[in-house]
């Protein structure tokens, strides 16, 4: 059977440093996939890689079945893929209705004439643009909608601008949505909700989620398959049972344990 | 803050931090004395009093060159009384303080006027400094002897600096008029020929043979408005202008539709009954007007700055002229066509969308600094095409294409020599750029432009094409910057490559700045201040005197716009956002807005009731 987005062989390399080496990884339709490893282990080259903000130097991206190689990141928006970033990174003077509104600009298509003449076909667009906003922001209950909807991005708190980037992202109608740690600096409680919220994406959206993470308990949760990253390298593939308890995977996190002095 | 606490039935809005006469920052007084001063010397050595004191304001007492000086101690006493009010803190309470800080201020600025007459009598400074000049020396001591000016000077500007200072010692109420009556007066005497131009019959009324005010009519002036303004005047205007800013939803918009339709008539009305030095000047606004607004959809939405924008304006005033022009190069062919103006006029939009297209193409893939400057080279480029020998069969090199005929609309002809025409043709192409601005800014375009100015590499993450939609604002400017070229060559009937230095890239964009970008309102507002009141590069504003000073007082308006308002005159709400992102948040933080970290999603409106209103 053929993946959704199937990576082989794939190596990134800056200067002598090899961001990514000889990568081989793969997700189906409807999974949710996790990929840990620590820090420099190549998890964010990797989401820039799959998003054509870095060109690869060596192998094959595939989403379903074609290839992504060489695509600007536009066009991968384009296809069904769309990202969220590790440091937010919204459109801070637009307003939250905006920023969701104009990601949906690969999925619109009314140009200068519509504008200028304000046609019909312009105004239903708008319309459907705003409303399809609106129902994105809606996933987050009442916090991203009502009086907020015009106020500028930067007023946000800090979970809410996460929030707000998820929101973005699914504007963009995508079907893998790739999650930059999607926690980072969120409380347990606003964590704990959120984890909920990634599960809802795909049951209620439909989207199939790729997503890095190091807050442990989020990955155990939602994840169906859990990918170590380290040092450019996939260390083990797995159920989270598998992968946690995997001695590689402890070893790059922890370090080796000391041999028996003697 | 010891007092507040030791003394909580004071609020401290009420409470005034009393001071004794000398108490005042002595250092900063100083400090503004000695920039006074510099600035007087400044003035004095590029030529302002000399060169403008021919030029009568109220004759025989006062002479627009020695205005050139007055104003400064006057402004800087007035400044240095100004302070931060902020919320909460407590405000110094006026009175002979300031008075003798203005004073100070005036004294030490006087006195380096005095030292530069000491100067101008030792020593012959003229080969460095052209205006280092006998003549500058008599002006600054009044045509008497040396001495008097080394006292009349500091005991002038100390008076002026105490009155600016003292200004602030007076009520709200009497300052405002008689800072009304001060600006109305010089307005009478500084704009003294376009008021003429507008009302003749004020020619032999109010104003002296030789030109400027005669004594006795600015004295009427004055009490007329200083009674206006003290009694009711301007009421009627505040009193509009709040109820407009109260107005909201399908009021505010019956409000702003009014609105338009009362300027656009006063627009129409305005040039029928004034003389054509007012035409002149409104045409004039009107052509920098609709390069202003294309640049400003480049730089102000997208986020491109462009410095050679000139080159479609140049494109466009070559291509209109190429084509209906009788004087074109010899080298076209016998079968090109020659065209009325508004034929020539969809040739030159299609023309300069191309080049827009051509230019664009390799430099909207840059970034940044790397591409303003290719665009100032380009600009440059297409100038030093149309001047240069190898196309000068086509363009005629630096003798231009002259000749260009009026464009003929059957009913009526647009011409230089008739300036209202022009003004007319202007006026209905600013209405479609404004229209084609508006329109866009509020399109799905124009939200991809502000997220591509807020960070083009998230912008195409989230599926923007950003190099084809930089390049439409770039083909966007370019047709509106063709219409400008289009009528400037009607107008002025002949184009030479001297009329697109790239003084009017680096205008155009001050005008941009000055205005506010990515406002139109701010676009129009910048286009009438810089433009009509300081003049085009070549074109002369109200200030006409001033010509020769018109660099000098475009750089020093853009340094001060820069420190004190960055967002322009009428700002972009989001370019002011970004601009005061600090205070900003701090207002929303007051009003209840800023969103706090709440956990449970089912609250509507964590912020107060009034946030919901």
């Amino acid at each position: 059977m053929s993946h959704m987005l199937e990576i082989n062989d794939l190596s990134v390399t800056f200067g002598g440093l090899h961001a990514l080496k000889d990568l081989n990884f793969h997700v189906d339709e409807g999974e949710i996939v996790g990929v840990i490893g620590p820090n420099g282990a190549g998890k964010t080259t990797f989401f820039n890689m799959i998003s054509g903000m870095v060109t690869p130097s060596s192998g094959e991206i595939l989403f379903e079945g074609e290839s992504m190689i060489g695509l600007d990141p536009n066009q991968v928006t384009q296809r069904g893929i769309s990202r969220t970033f590790q440091n937010v990174r919204l459109f801070a003077n637009m307003t939250i209705l905006e920023n969701v509104m104009v990601a949906q600009h690969c999925r619109t298509k009314q140009g200068v004439f519509g504008s200028l003449f304000n046609t019909g076909a312009f105004r239903k667009e708008e319309q459907e643009i705003r409303e399809h906003g609106e129902k994105v922001l809606g996933f987050f209950g009442s916090r991203l909608i009502g009086y907020r909807l015009d106020q500028p991005a930067s007023v946000l708190s800090y979970a809410n601008r996460r929030r707000l980037e998820i929101a973005r992202a699914m504007a963009t109608k995508p079907r893998l949505l790739l999650l930059d740690e999607p926690v980072a600096g969120m409380n347990p409680k606003e964590s704990a909700e959120l984890t909920e919220l990634i599960g809802r994406l795909r049951s209620e959206w439909g989207f199939t989620i790729v997503m890095i993470e190091h807050d442990m308990n989020v990955v155990r949760d939602v994840s169906d398959r859990v990918v170590c990253l380290d040092h450019g390298e996939t260390l083990a593939q797995g159920s989270f049972e598998e992968v946690s308890s995997d001695p590689d995977v402890i070893e790059a996190y922890l370090g080796r344990p000391l041999e028996k002095q003697s | 803050m010891t007092a507040i606490a030791s003394n909580p039935d004071v609020t401290p809005e009420l409470e005034h931090v009393k001071k004794g006469a000398f108490d005042f920052d002595i250092k900063a007084a100083t400090k503004s004395g000695h920039i006074l001063g510099l600035a007087l010397i400044f003035v004095c050595l590029a030529g302002m009093p000399v060169g403008l004191n021919d030029r009568m304001l109220i004759t025989p007492v006062l002479s627009l060159g020695y205005l050139s000086l007055l104003w400064l101690p006057l402004l800087l006493g007035w400044l240095s009384g100004n302070e931060k009010v902020l919320e909460g803190m407590a405000t110094t309470k006026r009175g002979g303080r300031d008075i003798v800080r203005g004073a100070l201020i005036g004294l030490i600025g006087g006195l380096g006027l005095s030292l530069l007459i000491m100067l101008l009598d030792w020593f012959d400074l003229r080969d460095p400094l052209v205006n280092w000049s006998p003549q500058l020396a008599e002006l600054l001591h009044f045509d008497r002897s040396y001495a008097f000016g080394w006292f009349a000077w500091p005991i002038l500007c100390a008076t002026l600096g105490a009155l600016g200072a003292g200004l602030h010692v007076v009520g709200p109420k009497l300052r405002k008029a008689l800072v009304s009556t001060l600006l109305t007066v010089l307005t009478f005497a500084v704009f003294e020929t376009f008021i003429v131009d507008i009302f003749d019959f004020l020619d032999d009324l109010i104003y002296d043979k030789q030109g400027g005010l005669t004594v006795i009519s600015a004295i009427i002036i004055a009490a007329v408005s200083f009674a206006l303004s003290l009694f009711g005047g301007g009421r009627a205007i505040s009193g509009a202008r709040a109820s407009y800013r109260a107005a909201t939803g399908s009021a505010k918009t019956t409000q702003t539709a009014t609105l338009i339709f009362v300027s656009a008539l006063a627009l129409i009305i305005i040039p029928m009954v004034t003389g054509k030095i007012t035409q002149e000047l409104l045409a004039n606004i009107g052509i920098f007007l609709l390069l202003a607004l294309g640049l400003n959809i480049v730089v102000g939405l997208a986020g491109i700055l462009d410095l050679g924008y000139v080159a479609f304006f140049a494109v466009g005033g070559y291509t209109t002229a190429v084509l209906t022009s009788p004087n074109r190069g010899p080298a076209w062919p016998e079968w090109f066509p020659t065209l009325p103006w508004w034929g020539a006029l969809i040739v030159t939009v299609i023309v300069c969308a191309l080049v827009g297209l051509f230019i664009g193409a390799p430099v909207i893939r840059m970034r940044g600094d790397y591409l303003a400057i290719v665009t100032l080279g380009f600009g440059e480029i297409i100038r030093i095409l149309f001047l240069s020998d190898w196309l000068g069969g086509y363009f005629n090199a630096a003798q231009g294409i002259t000749n260009v005929p009026a464009a003929d609309f059957g009913f009526a002809q647009v011409k230089g020599t008739d300036p209202r025409s022009v003004f007319y043709l202007v006026l209905v192409f600013a209405a479609i750029s404004i229209y084609v601005s508006w329109r866009l800014e509020r399109s799905r375009l124009g939200r991809s432009w502000m997220a591509i100015r807020e960070d083009e590499s998230v912008a195409e993450a989230m599926g923007i094409n950003t190099v084809n939609m930089k390049l439409m604002a770039f083909v966007v400017g370019a047709v509106l910057a063709s219409f400008s070229g289009a009528i400037f060559a009607a107008k002025v009937g002949s184009i030479f490559p001297t009329s697109f230095l790239i003084l009017v890239s680096v205008i155009i964009l001050v005008v941009v700045i000055v205005g506010g970008m990515g406002n139109i309102l701010g676009v129009i507002v910048g286009a009438a201040v810089l433009i009509g009141v300081l003049g085009g590069p070549k074109q002369p504003g109200l200030l006409a005197e001033f010509s020769e000073y018109k660099l000098l007082i475009y750089g020093a308006l853009l340094v001060v716009m820069m420190l004190q308002r960055p967002e322009g005159l009428v700002p972009n709400v989001r370019r002011s956002r970004e601009l005061h992102q600090d205070e900003f948040l701090q207002d929303a933080w007051l009003k209840g807005e800023v969103d706090t970290d709440d956990d449970d999603p089912g609250v509507v409106g964590d912020g107060p009731e009034g946030a919901l209103a």
